[in-house]
């Protein structure tokens, strides 16, 4: 009595299935897992290269760095996503990677204290913040470089992250970069013991958290503060000057090294933001696809360049011209492994 | 033994047998699969800390120093505190709901409803805590550091999200096991016990607290510690809320941490030793976890045989 109802319904599954297979099946799959910070940006990259290129099906999972490294290490994915790359620093990057930076972004200090649109803290202020040595915010330290606004006498609320991420590694090595107390102390991370303070998962935890909490200042990326309204501080740069963190303060500082292997710890132009950090994707030097190696470099070719304009209007910096350059050589160096064409 | 009992050679119930044996064995075998797994990615922590792991103050994954204490100490004051507000409040209710107040229907309604607080994913009690509970611990919180700040327990700076914060919202979530697992042992109160105490001329107030509840006191104390086991484990909504401070603190308005808050929170992002000493503390809230339950199991067990004896010995 049933039977006869399902096999339509079976048929048309079952066509289903054969059509999607079919029309995958000229398609380049590439997999990939990493930090969180650059996904936004990576998922309109492969949106918009889904555009261009519809025989390459790129997927990026927002697992996480260290699971990205991990994965790579055992094959399974075709490449990874870190913010954090340097082998002392926490993640050691295996042999047979190739390290390309992609993208730029800048930390910021996040605050919630009610009226108060603007806020300078000087460099002294924001590491004793950190620290726990400062507790209130009409500590003199914090008004004397803010005489124009007066201070409510409030606790401060230390606001940062309870997982790793490479947000932490970004603020921790500028900190421990300018600050002998807080490399002996806390030390530069992606995920350190905090001696003050409460914690929320992911950027957008650390935001709800300062959103919730009068008092509060935590860090998160730049592009998280803006979209979700959070104002936050001019800090000081080590040439003395309060610089808001904009993409052009942080494409400043992003250009003052010329390096591609680190992030800069502390840029000392006049105009640059202190907190940068540059996002890398990692891929083998060789892959045993001839076709997987050409998609591959197809689509961070894309990235390196109409890729980077989408960069401002999320958030992030775009990478400096000159790196560009130097990191699209170091592309080419990406190949697969020559062999017998039998067929 | 079932099969010979019934006498039948037949194939399908022999058939049926090996089938329910082979499901019954692969549940032990993987669950002492999953525990050996554990125990050997956590062995490089074990070797290297040993016992000093559960005393050591710090997690400090930037100088390789891990220690549990701050996140064990935080399991068992949150889990206890929501135990100390779910059960008389589960107890109460199981109390209602076992005696005839009401008419079966509506009984069997708000039951329904009180079970039903079982099925709500955690991630929801998570962000109902974020938008309900943080905002009145808040407010509650900083008139209770103001006034009560020099106790330990009150101490400030108030975050919102807190150890109170959690239990709270813990409470909720364990209120559905108290209640059940409690009215079941009060409705398991023979009967001829309850019409004793009416025929001894107990009111119904005397009847419920001289009788029925001492008898039925071994099954809600199974139901506190099937209830405390539920509230160890909790991961999601606690991550949410409790603050997820890495340090040990003893106020109940300061952020801390649990061990499956922990996890929930460090694992994707770890690396190496950190791994492994994160492996160490789920063995740890495993063992935990499994021994609370293995009590409340023997206990409810227990209650039964007891009442058992009692209808034999009339």
């Amino acid at each position: 009595m049933k039977f006869p109802l399902l096999i339509p319904i079976w048929t048309a599954t079952l066509s289903l299935v054969v059509a999607a297979f079919a029309s995958t099946e000229k398609q380049i799959f590439l997999q990939g897992i990493g930090a969180s910070f650059p996904a936004p940006l990576y998922q309109r990259w492969i949106a918009e290269f889904r555009e261009i290129r519809p025989d390459i099906e790129v997927n990026y999972q927002a697992i996480g760095s260290g699971a990205g490294i991990k994965a790579l290490k055992r094959g399974i994915v075709d490449f990874a996503a870190s913010d954090a790359i340097a082998s002392r620093e926490g993640v050691a990057i295996p042999k047979g990677i190739v390290t390309i930076p992609v993208i730029g972004g800048s930390v910021v200090l996040g605050y919630n204290l009610p009226g108060i649109t603007s806020l300078r803290l000087s460099r002294k202020a924001y590491i004793d913040i950190f620290l726990g040595k400062i507790t209130r915010w009409n500590d003199p330290s914090i008004a004397s470089t803010n005489c124009e606004v007066t201070l409510p006498n409030l606790p401060i609320l230390v606001v940062t992250r309870s997982d790793g991420s490479g947000t932490t590694f970004a603020l921790t090595r500028h900190l421990s970069a300018i600050s002998q107390d807080f490399k002996n102390a806390i030390g530069a991370n992606k995920s350190v013991a905090w001696p003050a303070g409460v914690a929320g998962k992911g950027n957008d935890g650390v935001t709800t958290l300062i959103r919730q909490i009068p008092g509060a200042i935590g860090y998160i990326e730049y592009s998280y503060a803006v979209s979700s309204k959070v104002t936050f501080p001019e800090l000081q740069n080590k040439s003395g000057n309060f610089v808001r963190a904009t993409p052009a303060s942080g494409y400043a500082a992003l250009s003052s090294i010329s390096s591609s292997e680190g992030s800069p710890t502390d840029p000392d132009g006049k105009e640059d933001y202190p907190i940068v950090t540059f996002s890398w994707l990692l891929l083998y030097r060789t892959y045993e696809d001839a076709e997987k190696s050409r998609a591959l470099k197809a689509f961070v070719g894309y990235a390196l360049t109409t890729g980077q304009s989408f960069a401002e209007k999320l958030g992030y910096v775009p990478l400096p011209s000159l790196m560009v350059k130097k990191t699209r050589e170091k592309l080419t160096s990406v190949n697969s492994k020559p062999r017998p064409a039998v067929e | 033994m079932k099969k010979k009992k019934k006498g039948g050679g037949l194939s399908r119930p022999d058939w049926l047998h090996a089938l329910c044996w082979t499901a019954a064995v692969a549940t032990v075998a993987l669950l002492v699969w999953i525990v050996l797994e554990i125990f050997s990615q956590a062995l490089p922590s074990i070797r290297k800390f040993g016992l000093r792991f559960f005393v050591h103050v710090s997690w400090d994954p930037n100088t390789d120093r891990f220690g549990v204490l701050p996140f064990l100490v935080g399991t068992i004051i949150s889990s206890v505190l929501a135990l100390l507000i779910a059960l008389p409040l589960g107890v109460a209710i199981a109390i209602f709901l076992s005696e005839d107040f009401l008419p079966s229907i509506f009984r069997q309604s708000i039951r329904f409803i009180i079970e039903l607080l079982a099925a709500i994913p955690s991630v929801v009690y998570g962000l109902w805590g974020i938008a309900v509970v943080i905002p009145i611990v808040q407010r509650g919180g900083n008139w209770l550091s103001n006034s009560l700040g020099f106790i330990p327990l009150f101490q400030g700076p108030v975050f919102g999200n807190s150890m109170l914060a959690a239990s709270l919202v813990l409470a909720l979530m364990i209120l559905p096991t108290i209640t059940a697992v409690s009215r079941t042992a009060l409705v398991d109160v023979p009967k001829t016990l309850r019409e004793g105490a009416y025929a001894l001329g107990a009111t119904r107030w005397e009847a419920i607290f001289g009788v029925i509840l001492p008898t039925a006191t071994p099954g809600i104390v199974a139901a506190t510690v099937l209830a405390l086991g539920r509230a160890m484990g909790e991961t999601m909504a606690v991550a949410m809320l409790i603050g997820n401070s890495t340090r040990l603190t003893f106020s109940l308005l300061s952020p801390a941490g649990t061990l499956a808050s922990l996890l929930a929170n460090q694992f994707a992002e770890a690396e190496g030793l950190q791994v492994s000493s994160l492996m160490h503390a789920a063995l740890l809230l495993m063992l935990l976890t499994l021994l609370v339950n293995a009590t409340g199991e023997i206990i409810l067990r227990r209650t039964q045989r007891i009442i058992v004896k009692i209808v034999k010995i009339r």
